[in-house]
């Protein structure tokens, strides 16, 4: 592993090494769902402020693995880490961005955000519980729509991932059987159903296969044209995967938990979206080169203001202003310059 | 043989005087080849040596019931390489099964009956696929052949062999598309161009006036191929199979996107699974630094490192008696 933190740490020099503009060269790596933002701010703030980034979509865990041994300027994880592992680590985190979870669909005669599902539905459904489309819980919750009498074949993340570790949140929030049996993590333990590595696999593998469900980001949703479900949100009414209900979500969060480890699934409020999750970076408390720290700083600073667009445009969700003035004011009292 | 052995060995010391002017090149040439020689046996050496080290914690926790434990439950960290070992050795012999008579074929055809003008382009479009990137096979089976299988021939077989007393559980399920045999299949495909490259080059070796003599006995193509040239080439043979066993049991892109990825033993052959390397390849970004689950990725990498080189042993073991035959 720590041979392979060098290989990366090197890689990365190299590349730095090989544009000698007046930029300033920063790396990161981690979390790989919100790397095609990550890339798109790191283009748009080379040409605004001379930060150049570098970042790795390694995965979260190889993120956390590689700001602990301090071989990159920044980590990024999708899970926060815990309150114990920031302090062993001097590491402060904060939310970059967030991202919703949705659930899609491949059943003959249904169309995009016409079939209505609830969070214990959905549990019921990846345990193995609920087998056919035409079940009578279904049939109850659609009265609309005609439901076919067809096996219900469940597709997930075969590969560690923060959609997993998402997913697995919220089904745990609202199933107590679910939190029982399989509990939250990157990858769990599916009881039923069968896996695909990446978004676009399991994106392919919902489409390939007649009755299949599935989760994806939100994004890969709506770039491959899937038929995506209304969910059952905690205040009782049922909400269809919009702009509008994601950041409903991120404003009735309660963001004031230790470390920003906000949970946003299963959130209150008539029209939020129940799926929605903050993505992390991991900054260390002690910088070796401050100045390296302070460029990172600079950029995370301008992407707060300058990159809300540019997220959007990518279907992910920005920070509330709110959240931004606190995540500032950590960096001011956190981080030794 | 003994013979020409002798005369090409260099000449002896009588004659060296006259080389030592250039010597220096051939100490420093000696020097190169041994390096590289014992080179390979330390990088082997220190990569089962770091691969075990990394594998004692996984080793320590679950001791050998390592090996037979179904469970693979990151949440808890509990960790079994039943379901990855079950998978890569099923999938793995299904593809031999399912190559070996195919790249017969090629090899027979391209050797005694294709045309002369129809051999080449024939043999270069199996070297062609020989080098067809893996990920290639992946997405082409991802694609094309999953949605076949589940549309079709998983429903079909489902509804008539999997009816069936006896073998009818290999068959049951519903029709995913991915699965063990899907994995098989691909990997089978993968496999036929570097079977059937080896056999068709070693077919070729074999002396002209066997084979004629055998003809000229009346002896059919069938007869000569069995009596003549698969004992003499059955080492070479054997060989190429296991070389193909061997892309079999490491491949990882092609097999994670189309067998499914489910950490279960099913025994229906339309079940998905899960093999070795595309369960290390999945979870390897997600397995922290230190964690157990590392080191059981790890156990693993070292388990399939042991597969190996079993096959390995057993291909030598089954070559013994029929090299002392074609020796003797």
């Amino acid at each position: 592993m720590s041979l392979m933190s060098k290989v990366l740490a090197t890689a990365a020099l190299g590349c730095a090494i090989a544009f000698p503009v007046m930029a300033q060269p920063i790396t990161g790596a981690g979390a790989s769902f919100p790397n095609p933002v990550y890339q798109k701010w790191g283009e748009a703030a080379q040409k605004a402020i001379g930060v150049q980034l570098n970042y790795q979509s390694v995965g979260s865990g190889a993120g956390q693995t590689q700001i602990k041994n301090r071989t990159v300027d920044f980590g990024a994880s999708d899970a926060p880490m815990t309150d114990a592992a920031l302090k062993e680590a001097n590491l402060l985190q904060f939310p970059s961005v967030m991202g919703a979870v949705v659930a899609i669909v491949n059943v003959p005669g249904v169309a995009e955000n016409q079939m209505k599902l609830t969070g214990e539905l959905l549990a019921d459904i990846y345990l193995g519980k609920v087998t056919k489309w035409n079940d009578s819980k279904l049939v109850e919750l659609n009265s609309g729509v005609t439901l076919p009498n067809l096996a219900i074949a469940p597709v997930y993340r075969a590969d560690g991932s923060g959609t997993t570790f998402v997913w697995a949140s919220y089904l745990s929030a609202v199933s107590p059987e679910w939190k029982e049996k399989v509990g939250i993590g990157t990858s769990v333990r599916f009881p039923a159903g069968t896996g695909s590595k990446g978004n676009e696999g399991v994106a392919g593998t919902v489409r390939n296969t007649r009755g299949a469900i599935g989760y994806v980001e939100n994004a890969y949703a709506t770039q491959t044209k899937q038929v995506t479900t209304q969910l059952r949100n905690k205040a009782g009414s049922f909400v269809s995967p919009t702009a509008e209900s994601f950041i409903a979500a991120a404003q009735n969060a309660d963001w004031s938990t230790p470390n920003f480890a906000a949970n946003l699934v299963d959130q209150q409020g008539a029209t939020s979206w129940p799926i929605v999750s903050p993505t992390f970076i991991l900054l260390p408390k002690d910088p070796k080169d401050a100045a390296r720290t302070a460029s990172v700083l600079k950029f995370f600073d301008w992407a707060y203001m300058n990159g809300g667009k540019l997220a959007q445009d990518l279907e992910y969700i920005p920070l509330p202003d709110s959240v931004q003035t606190a995540v500032r004011a950590a960096w001011k009292t956190d981080i030794k310059s | 043989m003994q013979q020409a052995a002798t005369t090409l060995r260099p000449p002896a010391s009588g004659t060296a005087t006259r080389l030592r002017g250039g010597s220096g090149g051939d100490v420093v040439f000696e020097w190169m080849c041994r390096v590289a020689g014992v080179f390979v046996l330390i990088l082997l050496g220190a990569i089962i040596i770091e691969l075990f080290i990394g594998a004692l914690p996984a080793f320590r926790q679950f001791g050998l019931a390592f090996v037979w434990t179904e469970l693979w439950d990151p949440v808890a960290d509990q960790y079994g390489a039943l379901v990855p070992i079950y998978g890569t050795v099923v999938t793995a012999v299904l593809a031999i099964i399912l190559a070996v008579p195919v790249a017969f074929g090629i090899a027979f055809f391209l050797t005694e009956l294709a045309p002369d003008w129809l051999r080449r382009p024939v043999g270069t479009a199996v070297e062609l696929l020989a080098a067809v990137p893996s990920i290639i096979y992946g997405m082409w089976g991802f694609f094309v052949i999953v949605p076949v299988m589940a549309q079709v021939v998983q429903p079909a077989v489902i509804d008539t062999l999997g009816e069936l007393p006896l073998i009818g559980f290999l068959f049951a399920g519903p029709p995913f598309g991915t699965g063990i045999l899907t994995a098989a299949l691909i990997l089978a495909i993968m496999i036929i161009p570097v079977v059937a490259a080896t056999m068709r080059d070693v077919f070729s070796t074999v002396p002209p006036v066997f084979k004629e003599s055998a003809y000229g006995l009346g002896a059919t193509r069938w007869e000569v191929m069995w009596n003549i040239v698969l004992p003499y080439t059955s080492k070479s043979v054997v060989g190429g199979i296991m070389l193909g066993l061997g892309r079999a049991l490491g491949e990882t892109l092609a097999v994670t996107f189309v067998i499914g990825n489910a950490n279960r033993v099913t025994t229906t052959l339309f079940g998905p699974g899960n093999t070795i390397a595309s369960l290390v390849a999945l979870e390897f970004g997600e397995a922290g630094a230190g964690s157990l689950k590392l080191s059981a990725l790890l156990a693993l990498g070292f388990i399939l490192f042991v597969l190996s080189f079993i096959v390995l042993a057993i291909s030598r073991l089954l070559l013994r008696p029929s090299a002392k035959g074609a020796s003797a």
